[in-house]
């Protein structure tokens, strides 16, 4: 376990219901430790608590349960204004009668700063969101990818401690979001603050991250590496929100598990889950076709559709017990024999490739 | 025009023109009535003040036909009954200044209670708001005389206010309150203080609470972040409703007239004094126009700050 000093936020066991006359309960016993300089990701469909966790780590919601914690002091009961969290607003929330620098300056001016460290700070964030030459600018002059970066830099101005950043991209187009991932990224590796970043955009959350926390319906499911997320997803939501997945009956005994279509794989089962019959995991890319009889742990199968998408061929089959398949097959240089449409083929698993699932 | 467009066949230029002609006609035709009211009931009854303002008085009130500006001259001079020589009309300039001074204490007073009121219904549940206006909105429905001696009832030396503070032991005496210059601002705050909450409320309704939670995250304390982003956001508010409120009470008449007594004259019994019992019309149209000017001033200066701000923004 890290020590304290490496643990930028904490929380432990927090609740938040709205109360009303449907109660709400956005977030349901989380626990989660983030730790400095990391790009930490909060992952999850619409309306599973992510801007409600960010909220209470902002101070703007206290939590009805639970306990937050700061570089290891309690400040659950802190307002906003005094905690060093900033935070980047879904809708960017810049103050329309000021012009960007001034939006900018507010933070530092607020912290009573000299005047001639708040001048030099904002043109450095100037610089560093590349909005030099449209300092002076209101900020309903600008266009949204330029104020989604004023925003960023105002967070960033007076140095927090942590950055919260609520799906700050989703409103710029492909392109200029995919510029601007390049960018936050840069941002923190160059000022070295905790970036707590929410997303409902699985591919974001897998290209950006240190770790990613998957969240439903006010719980985290899962916390870890991006890699881990994705090979290893410890529940069936997780593995259907990340990638694209394949769902199989297995029945499982020790650390073997016998496909109900065939075959018997080496696993790793996560903690809490007996032998006997299990749902298995496999990712579309870690299966292979060829035409032919099926040998030892090969499934027979059917070739029902055939999709071509450029770098990859997704075929669909329909194995032998009725459960379907996917499987994503690079496409060689010289457009290798796939097996057609209708034809009886063999699928076979890479090893490693089965992940027992807890439900 | 059959016989016109068999001769020389139009072009469509022409045509344009034409139509473009008959449409100025209907929109005139269409703009007919709302012309004739503000003829009517705007212009018409001013014209009739700018003239009256140039004659000279009748003898048992009304006009004679005879140009003067005797009536602009006494607006704010006066003649001495025994050498002749001209003075300031003391009596004149110290209702206009405590017609300025009340008018501004009123807008000041009703902006102090009408701020937090607004903020208060502003800030509840969607639902709920309708309520609180229309809580707000229900003295317009009575009568004004009927409101001032309510007002009349709270602070007269045998009130309610008087006898409450009595009770409690705080006061030996009953304060007088009445027919002083406390009772007139008193009572014009609660008169027009409705006209203060409304506009603030449409500001305050129209405020982004989540600019708000920025200014907060961003280490401003509720205060500063009250002076450094609430307070500019919902300005156009403030300064209308202060023009709701000041303009009528530079020219109240009623609620100085009950409340003040016969002593603490304003800008508007000023007037009603010549239209009465001074028998000097053209000095009362001289008065009136004299209050519009500074209505219009007021006015004018609202519009360029307001349009000032909207470009701002
Ligand atoms: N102030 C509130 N009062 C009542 N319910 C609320 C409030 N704020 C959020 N909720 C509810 O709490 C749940 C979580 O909301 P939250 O905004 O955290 O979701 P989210 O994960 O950020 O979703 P999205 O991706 O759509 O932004 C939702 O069911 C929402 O309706
Ligand atoms: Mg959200």
């Amino acid at each position: 376990m890290e020590s304290y000093s490496e643990t930028a936020v904490e929380a432990r066991r927090i609740s938040k219901i709205f109360p009303g006359e449907t109660e709400v309960r956005a977030l349901d016993d989380v626990s989660v430790s983030i730790h400095r300089n990391e790009f930490f990701t909060l992952l999850g469909p619409s309306g599973c608590g992510k801007t409600t966790l960010l909220r209470v780590i902002a101070g703007f919601e206290p939590p009805t349960m639970g306990a937050l914690f700061l570089a290891g002091t309690d400040i659950s009961r802190l307002p906003p204004n005094q905690r060093p969290v900033n935070t980047v607003f879904q809708n960017y929330a810049l103050f329309p009668h000021m012009s960007v620098a001034n939006n900018i300056a507010f933070g530092l001016e607020m912290l009573g700063k000299p005047k001639d460290e708040v001048r030099k700070t904002v043109d450095d964030m100037l610089r560093l969101v590349r909005m030099e030459a449209l300092s002076a600018r209101r900020t309903s002059e600008i266009s949204g990818g330029q104020q989604q970066r004023v925003a960023l830099a105002r967070a960033l101005a007076p140095h927090p401690e942590v950055l919260l950043l609520d799906e700050p991209l989703s409103a710029l187009d492909l392109k200029l979001r995919k510029e601007m991932q390049i960018e936050l990224k840069r941002l923190q590796n160059e000022t070295g603050i905790t970036f707590i970043f929410v997303t409902h955009d699985q591919e974001e959350a897998l290209t950006m991250s240190d770790r990613v926390a998957v969240m439903n319906a006010g719980k985290i499911l899962q916390i870890g590496s991006p890699q881990e997320i994705y090979q290893r997803p410890a529940e069936r939501f997780v593995a259907n929100f990340i990638g694209e997945s394949n769902f199989l009956d297995a029945t499982l005994s020790g650390h073997t598990a016998t496909l109900k279509a065939g075959g018997a794989h080496e696993v790793d089962p996560p903690e809490g889950v007996s032998d006997g019959t299990v749902s298995v995991l496999v990712r579309p890319e870690h299966a292979s076709v060829r035409v032919g009889e099926p040998k030892t742990n090969e499934m027979a199968a059917t070739v029902e559709t055939v999709v071509y998408s450029g770098e990859a061929t997704t075929l669909h089959l329909r194995l032998g017990t009725g459960e379907a398949l996917k499987a994503r097959l690079p496409n060689s240089p010289g457009g290798g024999a796939l097996p057609g449409q209708g034809t009886a083929a063999s699928v076979s698993i890479a090893p490693g490739a089965v992940t027992v699932l807890k439900d | 025009m059959a016989e016109v467009s068999a001769m020389s066949e139009p072009t469509a230029g022409a045509l344009e023109r034409e139509a473009e002609r008959d449409d100025n006609r209907t929109r005139w035709l269409l703009s007919l009535p709302a012309m004739i009211i503000i003829v009517l009931a705007a212009a018409g009854p001013l014209l009739v003040m700018v003239v009256y303002s140039f004659l000279t008085p009748g003898d048992y009130g009304n006009v004679k036909w005879e140009f003067s500006t005797q009536a602009w001259v006494n607006t704010i001079l006066q003649r001495d009954i025994f050498d002749d020589t001209l003075m300031w009309a003391d009596a004149h300039l110290s209702i206009f200044w405590r017609s300025l001074s009340l008018s501004l204490i009123t807008t000041v007073m009703a902006f102090a209670f009408g701020l937090p009121t607004a903020w208060f219904i502003a800030t509840q549940p969607p639902g709920k708001r309708e309520f609180w206006l229309f809580l707000v909105t229900v003295p317009f429905w009575s009568n004004l005389l009927v409101r001032t001696i309510a007002i009349q009832e709270l602070i007269r030396a045998e009130g309610v206010i008087n006898n409450l503070l009595l009770l409690l032991g705080i006061i030996d005496e009953p304060l007088q309150m009445m027919f002083t210059n406390f009772a007139i601002a008193f009572g014009m705050t609660y008169v027009y203080l409705p006209l203060m909450v409304l506009p603030i409320y449409a500001a305050v309704d129209k405020l982004d609470f989540r600019l708000v939670e920025a200014a907060n995250d961003l280490y401003a304390s509720r205060w500063r972040t009250f002076w450094r982003v609430i307070l500019p956001l919902i300005k156009p508010g403030i300064i209308a409703g202060s023009i709701l409120v000041f303009i009528p009470s530079l020219g109240a008449y009623v609620t100085p007239r009950v409340l003040g007594g016969g002593k603490n004259l304003m800008f508007g019994n000023l007037i009603e004094l010549q239209f009465g019992q001074g028998r000097n019309w053209p000095l009362g149209a001289a008065l009136s126009l004299m209050l519009m000017a500074a209505v219009m001033v007021s006015l004018i200066w609202y519009v360029r700050v307001t349009s000032r701000e909207r470009s701002n923004v």
